[in-house]
């Protein structure tokens, strides 16, 4: 197996450091320095009470570890909560932001100058604790749609984000959602009126560069009645020996007959061969089904990060809501993965629907952890769950913890799941049909997640498809 | 038989698996256009012989030699093998969950187009190829859309091994117990298959246990292996005597010399 080992591991390929000046407050977190992050924001002052309220509830919460991953202490205190470019442009002008930053996200693939933006796809960009660029705000605010970084939000539309913030994710959730509730820099604010159809996608890319820092960003996307908006964030971070704390919140919220499609490539630094360094990627994503037959459905294909603990769900409160959730999870190296969904039907007829492909190569561990819960009232409902787990080489680990919770006679439950192994005998087929085994190991890999792909938004699929690639070259060989 | 130079000439080849050596010491040699067919007990090392020439890696070759084109064979990948023309026909053909058999069928044959340095073919020219390729051999395109392998009858895999055959145009084909598992009708087309294959720049090495492809078939040179050596060449004719005599007096010659 050794040969089929050889491929996974490719060297991170964007894990470069920018050299800019940036002002990082100190390492450590206390009142003081939430006052501070708040301040450098110019928030008002019921913003900066919810975030003490929530640090005072973190300080009496203890770190969760019943997560099937392994890793030393977490410092606290000696992570720096807020890290920015001293250079910033002044809103709506793009034309002064650092050439440094510009080159740092076309050098991502993520180009934000006027002339270069991708068509058809929005992009806030979020450097460290800030946001350096949203492209289209203009033309999307012609149809009533609002995307703009969420420090911006809170100035601009407190109403909005007073009235929605923290109401799927509350700030005492969980130890990681009341950290980040405490301190939460940029992220986006998406805002989809009644009946409109969001004209493009919307796309955040968080870039992590300043060392001893974390990045915790909060993302609020509200789809009103009859609307549609489809999303997609993308991250990476530079390759570092130490590890560093990403501890994101995302809420998702669509009213009656709204739907939103999320979709994350994740590719943060996953760490070296033998575990060193690598981001802690410890996120809430939830959503919430508001209104009578709402859509939210959440892809996700996540290639990095030395550990990653996050379940996006979906709370099905409207009739006949539906919520979905397609993920492909890759750890290779020494990577530590517990991921996976949860899905409370409340409402009536409510659906969802858990496709999970979990890889693992190298010495990479693979947990999916899925919770489906049928309450009293959700007369009707239905899940349909798929596990499948595919193993390259032999040490590395699948686990799945599928847990069930019905309380209502009605509802209609499938599961599925499966473990296959890639093995010799795939890979020397193809080579003898003549591909190299690198081409084996993707054509076997990209089939086995076929039905996430699937899912993904055309433009990104392709990008899907190619870190995929990437990121088991080496496991094989 | 003892005109033109020869493709494949294998000389004195002993290859271990696992650390037993199955493969004794073979002398093979191959000419275009010819079919050679193997036949030999169970545990002879027929699907040895096929799976050391198309590459595989848990197989250890512990002397000899085997050229192909005049190059060492063996000391190519496998992938270098079956762009050169080698291609094997497997007895036990693989599932590719979640991809066509016309994805599968087109990047392999491109692979092998940018090996020639021809033009890669897209999948609309792909389909019009792939459309005449059917045509010739007369089957219809009822395989190309399904994954590769997944949830195919034994036959329908054999036969699908057969499509890749016609579709990759192979110098070299090693057909490793295609009969196997399949009924009399299966049987029949893969053989009227081949038959419409062969051609003077094409030449076959056809591993079987039995007799009955070899009906159909009607091989150049039947070889017998038994017990990792070559221990019996002869005409067609050899093939029916075996149909009649089964292995074992020819085990026992060998013993004898």
């Amino acid at each position: 197996m050794t040969s089929i080992e050889a491929h996974v591991q490719q060297p991170y390929k964007y894990g470069f450091v920018t050299d800019i000046e940036s002002e990082v407050v100190p390492a450590g977190l206390n009142e003081d320095v939430i006052r501070l992050i708040s301040a450098k924001k110019g928030e008002p002052e019921w913003m900066l009470e919810w975030r003490l309220k929530a640090y005072r509830n973190w300080l009496k919460m203890s770190e969760p570890h019943w997560p099937n991953v392994k890793y030393g202490p977490i410092d606290y205190q000696a992570i720096s909560y807020y890290a920015a470019p001293k250079k910033l442009p002044k809103l709506d002008s793009l034309d002064q932001v650092d050439p440094k930053l510009v080159a740092t996200f076309a050098k991502l693939g993520i180009p934000i100058e006027e002339q270069k933006r991708l068509t058809g796809v929005a992009v806030d960009a979020v450097f460290d604790s800030v946001s350096v660029a949203t492209t289209f705000q203009a033309e999307l605010a012609k149809f009533g749609v609002i995307f703009m970084p969420i420090s911006q939000a809170i100035r601009e539309h407190a109403d909005l984000v007073q009235k929605y913030l923290g109401t799927v994710v509350p700030y005492n959730d969980n130890f990681f959602a009341a950290l980040n509730s405490a301190v939460f820099t940029d992220g986006s604010f998406v805002y989809v009126p009644k009946g409109v159809r969001c004209p493009l996608e919307l796309s955040t890319y968080f870039r992590i560069n300043a060392s001893s820092t974390g990045q915790f960003e909060r993302t609020l996307i509200i789809a009103d009645e009859g609307s549609y908006v489809s999303y997609l964030e993308g991250c990476s971070a530079p390759m570092r020996d130490e590890n560093q704390l990403h501890a994101a919140v995302v809420e998702l919220i669509a009213l009656d007959n709204a739907q939103i499609k999320y979709s994350t490539i994740q590719n943060w630094y996953p760490g070296d061969d033998e575990g060193k360094g690598g981001i802690y990627n410890f996120v809430t994503k939830r959503g919430k089904c508001a209104g009578r037959n709402s859509k939210i459905s959440w892809t996700q294909v996540e290639t990095g990060s030395a550990i990653t603990w996050k379940y996006p769900g979906c709370i099905l409160q409207g009739d006949n809501s539906i919520g979905e959730f397609y993920s492909v999870a890759v750890t290779s190296h020494k990577q530590q993965a517990d991921t996976g969904t949860k899905m409370i039907h409340l409402g009536k007829n409510t659906r969802s629907t858990i496709v999970s492909k979990g890889i693992s190569a190298g010495r990479g561990q693979n947990t999916y952890r899925g919770l489906v819960k049928i309450m009293k009232g959700a007369e009707g409902a239905r899940n349909y769950s798929q596990c499948d787990s595919m193993l390259i080489g032999d040490k590395c680990g699948a686990h799945t913890f599928p847990y069930i919770d019905v309380r209502n006679s009605t509802a209609i439950m499938e599961h599925e799941a499966s473990t296959s192994k890639i093995g010799e005998d795939q890979i020397f087929y193809l080579r003898q049909r003549g591909l190299s085994s690198e081409d084996a190991v993707s054509m076997i890999v990209n089939g086995f997640c076929k039905e996430v792909f699937k899912e993904l938004p055309m433009e990104f699929a392709v990008e899907a498809t190619r870190l995929l690639g990437i990121s088991l070259e080496g496991s094989v060989g | 038989m003892t005109k033109g130079k020869a493709l494949l000439e294998v000389q004195g080849l002993r290859v271990a698996v696992a650390g037993n050596e199955i493969l004794k010491g073979v002398d093979l040699a191959i000419r275009d256009g010819e079919v050679h067919a193997i036949m030999g007990p169970n545990g002879s090392g027929k699907s040895t012989l096929a799976q050391v020439l198309a590459g595989h890696p848990a197989y250890t070759v512990l002397a000899g030699t085997a050229k192909y084109e005049g190059k060492d064979l063996l000391d190519m990948k496998p992938e270098e093998r079956a762009r050169a023309g080698v291609f094997l026909a497997f007895q036990y053909p693989v599932e590719i969950r979640g991809i066509t058999n016309s994805y599968f069928l087109r990047s392999a044959l491109n692979a092998l187009r940018r090996e020639r340095g021809e033009a890669e073919l897209d999948p609309i020219d792909f389909l019009q190829f792939l459309e005449r390729k059917l045509k010739a051999i007369g089957w219809d395109d009822s395989m190309m859309n399904r994954p590769v392998n997944e949830g195919f009858s034994g036959g329908e895999k054999k036969r699908n091994e057969i499509l890749q055959l016609a579709v990759l145009e192979p110098r070299l084909a090693i057909l490793d117990e295609t009969d196997s598992g399949l009924d009399i009708d299966a049987l029949k087309t893969v053989a009227e298959t081949v038959n419409k294959l062969r051609a003077p720049s094409r030449a076959f090495l056809i591993v079987t246990h039995y007799q009955r492809l070899l009906n159909y078939i009607t091989p150049d040179v039947v070889h017998v292996l038994a017990d990792g050596r070559i221990v019996k060449s002869g005409g067609p004719e050899l093939a029916h005597e075996l149909e009649a005599k089964g292995y074992d007096w020819l085990r026992d010659a060998a013993m004898v010399s």
